[in-house]
């Protein structure tokens, strides 16, 4: 049966994305960007629209509730997933609304009207049918899946308002994202960047290999120096793994340090961050395994901490790049606002 | 006596006959009495002074250079009359003004006002400017040095970028027969008045094996230094008193010199080798200056024995004193600070805090240590083992890991390579991080830091004078990568591995030292305690 068919070949190809998602994150397979993540799910989020087994909007949400639920188990400390579920349950959302007829400032304005009244009536809000809603879905992801393509792009045209010649910039890890933003600026800027190897797996070896490549000015410093030479950079700029709620930042460990520093010597803290990296959730600081951080004999006596990521509050935090432009970190509540719906936030 | 002066004088040929008169008087050196040298020394600074108007104060200095070199080479040379001709003809052919031979004016200095002090005779000549602080011994000890206007001299090792004092230094090595180490790898702009040196080119490399001019223990010393064998400054320090004991130990005085000025002069291109190996650090700066000015004051009437058995008296003294009492007390006074159930956190090896937890734990003091580390150098493995051999409950994390377990924290103990006079703390790369760290979870910073290592240097950043390391230290391999492996073809990619950095005073709640528990802010006070001291 064809129809068995389809099921099998989308319950293989989730099977596969998590088994995926399970291997980057032990570091077993090769590490993939964020973005990659991104598009990867959205594009088996609209396999599933496409070829599951749906009649209305509800059932659609409740499958692609479970599956996302199943890949975030897969890989809890990649939130990207997770992210673009949200998104596609929001989108479902507003298509429904926009077949049902009612205008999309009445969705928005639902929720301030559902504080006030019982807020009874979403329940069986989702049941009726649409013809024509498949279609539209599937024809809004894919304008997810353009922005997301494009979101890169965007942030690093708006480069060259950032940087002026002869700064000293800094910067800690590996964040494609920063790289492509200094690579743009260099095009018609000479600058200077300083970049911290962020222990112990010390990604800024590549970064700065990789900027050098482009004829920047690179410096490589361990961590330890990071305060040392702050009070001669003009400007920080990072990547972050994932934005919360509250304008802060889930980044790479090293990365709160390095905020402090920044904050002592009043120089402007600047993440870079597509949209896409905006997370409702609670997080969790994850810790690594350590046993290359030591010899064996002594390690048998000792704890280690090996975190991988550090929490910093949105108060050091400048400016946030974003594709869709720039942002203080006391607005990222608004923009979140925008891209999910409230009662997405808990898959 | 006459007659042979006036001979030597028709051996010679140049254009000033009184100059050569003299030094082809110093030719037959041997057979002149201490007293008739000092005689010939008054009179060519006399004549010196009749020159001035001619050539600057830079060609007196080179002059008076030039007798030192004679000076110790005399007993070496067999026929000194005309070895000695063409030693004054290369020094004054030479171009370069020599006014930043320092070591040589500041000892010609030390010569000169002796010799005023004995001979109560003329008083301080105008060059003095440098032996400002030396020159107390001739003016009322009530007076404070501190208002009197110093005029620092800036160390070689800060003045990379400068060609003029390279040469100079260059000269001043050559002079010595000390090797010149030449720098490696690209210099990144910020930093490129200070020596970047590899380990893999050991200043031993250029210099015959036996050396001659530098005794065996320092280039043994040099060569520990140069490859991070001993590294620490109680550890440095302590390696390079012994090292002088040895020095001491195997000189001996050669004919009609002094032990107290002739000591000092030999001590100098061991003092060069060593800062071409690795920078002085300022422990031991203060170290050797105590040596110089213990030499200095050994009576000319002591017998060699006898001067010898005192130098290493007060070698062991200084040692005993400075470094192994003080770190009783200071331990003393921290254990007061560790209460039961603390968690303290201390970073790299420091000797005088990882001696103060063992001693806390021997006087049954709970507590556990969290280990903090850094690449490229990894000195936290070394203080990790020694506190678990000693039973201590220990955690490791790397400096990056540092807002993670810092709430956990109730305590932070530092060491500290040096103490500057305007409060700043210079220590390893690192410690300022943690404090500006500590300080923003509000856990209190105590610095344990020795009266020796104190220093009248003021610093506000970490850029002006600092050291920096092997840069192929950072090169490090992961997942079977080595990305940094071909460094040196990236022309725009430098690599840069400080040594020190500083640490404004706001940062330190609390430095323990031996004479008790101060705040930052008062070096200076102790600084002048100690000079008035002395």
């Amino acid at each position: 049966m064809p129809g068995a068919d389809k099921e099998t070949e989308l319950s293989e190809r989730i099977e596969a994305f998590l088994s995926e998602l399970k291997r980057c994150g032990s570091g077993a397979g090769s590490l993939r960007g964020s973005a990659e993540t991104a598009r990867e799910t959205t594009s088996l989020l609209r396999r599933i629209t496409a070829q599951a087994r749906w009649s209305n909007a509800g059932d659609l949400m409740e499958i692609i509730r479970k599956e996302g639920r199943r890949m975030t188990a897969g890989q809890p400390s990649e939130t990207t997933v997770g992210n673009m579920v949200r998104r596609v349950l929001k989108i479902i959302r507003e298509e429904y609304a926009r077949s049902r007829g009612s205008t999309e400032e009445a969705d928005q304005q639902e929720s301030l009207h559902k504080l006030l009244t019982s807020g009874g009536s979403s329940e069986d809000n989702f049941r009726q049918h649409f013809t024509h809603l498949k279609a539209n879905v599937i024809e809004a992801i894919n304008e997810l899946l353009t922005e997301l393509e494009g979101t890169t792009d965007n942030i690093s045209m708006q480069a060259l308002e950032h940087i002026h010649s002869n700064e000293v910039i800094m910067t800690i890890g590996r964040s494609r994202t920063v790289e492509a933003f200094l690579k743009d600026a260099a095009r018609k800027r000479k600058f200077h960047v300083i970049v911290a190897e962020c222990a112990p797996f010390c990604q800024g070896h590549e970064m700065a290999t990789s900027l050098s490549k482009e004829d920047i000015e690179t410096t490589v410093i361990p961590d330890a120096a990071i305060f040392a030479v702050m009070s001669r950079v003009n400007k920080v700029i990072i990547g972050t793994q994932t934005v919360l709620a509250n304008g802060g930042l889930r980044a790479v460990n090293g990365t709160h340090t390095l905020a402090l520093a920044a904050k002592h010597h009043s120089t402007p803290l600047i993440v870079c961050a597509p949209m896409f990296k905006l997370s409702p959730q609670r997080i969790q600081i994850f810790l690594r395994s350590f046993c290359f951080l030591l010899p064996g004999e002594i390690l048998s006596k000792v704890n280690a901490h090996c975190p991988v990521f550090d929490y910093v509050p949105p108060e050091l935090i400048t400016l946030f790049i974003s594709n869709i432009g720039g942002n203080a970190p006391s607005y990222i509540y608004r923009l979140m606002s925008e891209l999910y719906h409230p009662e997405d936030h808990e898959l | 006596m006459g007659d042979r002066l006036t001979t030597s004088t028709l051996l010679v040929t140049e254009e000033d006959e009184k100059k050569h008169e003299i030094i082809g008087a110093k030719g037959e050196g041997k057979e002149l009495t201490k007293e008739e040298k000092q005689r010939l020394r008054k009179e060519k600074k006399q004549h010196k002074k009749n020159k001035k108007d001619d050539r600057g104060p830079p060609e007196k200095e080179k002059e008076k250079e030039k007798a030192s070199v004679p000076a110790p080479s005399k007993p070496a040379t067999q026929s000194p009359a005309h070895k000695a001709a063409p030693v004054p003809v290369n020094a004054s052919a030479s171009e370069s003004p020599v006014a930043a031979e320092k070591p040589a004016k500041s000892k010609a200095e030390l010569r000169a006002e002796r010799r005023a002090r004995q001979d109560s005779e003329r008083a301080s000549k105008q060059g003095k400017k440098e032996g400002g602080q030396q020159s107390t011994s001739s003016k009322p000890k009530a007076t404070p040095n501190e208002l009197q206007p110093v005029v620092k001299r800036l160390p070689d090792h800060v003045q990379v970028d400068d060609p003029v004092a390279l040469k100079k230094l260059a000269k001043k090595l050559e002079r010595q027969q000390v090797p010149l180490r030449s720098d490696y790898g690209y210099k990144v702009s910020l930093f490129s008045h200070l020596h970047q040196y590899s380990r893999k080119n050991p200043p031993t490399q250029q210099i015959s094996i036996p050396v001659t001019v530098i005794h065996p223990s320092i280039v043994r010393l040099g060569l520990q230094y140069s490859q991070g064998i001993i590294a620490g400054s109680n550890a440095r320090s302590v390696a390079l008193l012994h090292a002088f004991k040895q020095v001491i130990q195997d000189y001996s005085t050669p004919p009609n010199e002094e032990l107290s000025r002739d000591l000092v002069n030999k001590l100098s291109p061991y003092i060069s080798f060593l800062s071409q190996c690795r920078p002085l650090s300022a422990s031991m700066g203060n170290a050797i200056k105590y040596i110089k000015k213990e030499i200095s004051n050994i009576p000319s009437q002591c017998k060699e024995e006898e001067a010898k058995r005192i130098l290493q008296e007060c070698i062991d003294s200084y040692i005993n004193e400075k470094i192994i009492l003080a770190s009783e007390a200071i331990s003393k006074y921290a254990i007061e600070k560790i209460s039961d159930g603390d968690v303290i956190l201390v970073y790299g090896c420091s000797s005088l805090v990882n001696h103060i937890l063992c001693e806390a734990f021997e006087k049954q003091r709970k507590f556990r240590v969290i280990v903090v580390d850094s690449r490229p150098r990894l000195e936290g493995r070394e203080a990790l083992r020694r506190l678990v051999k000693k039973g201590i409950r220990c955690t490791y994390v790397l400096i990056s890991a540092l807002s993670y377990i810092l709430p956990e924290v109730s305590k932070v103990f530092l060491g500290a390579h040096a103490l500057l006079a305007n409060g700043y703390v210079m220590s390893r790369v690192g410690t300022s991080q943690i404090a500006l760290v500590a300080k923003a979870y509000n856990v209190p910073v105590l610095v344990c830091c020795e009266t020796y290592k104190f220093c009248e240097r003021v610093q506000t950043d970490s850029f002006v004078s600092n050291e920096l390391d092997d840069p192929d230290d950072l090169i490090v391999t992961r997942n079977g990568k080595t990305h940094l492996e071909n460094w040196q073809t990236f022309k725009s990619l430098g690599l840069l591995n400080l040594v020190y950095d500083v640490t404004p005073p706001d940062f330190v709640d609390l430095v323990i030292t031996d004479l008790g528990m101060i705040p930052c802010t008062s070096v200076p006070v102790v600084l002048r305690v100690k000079n008035v001291d002395q």
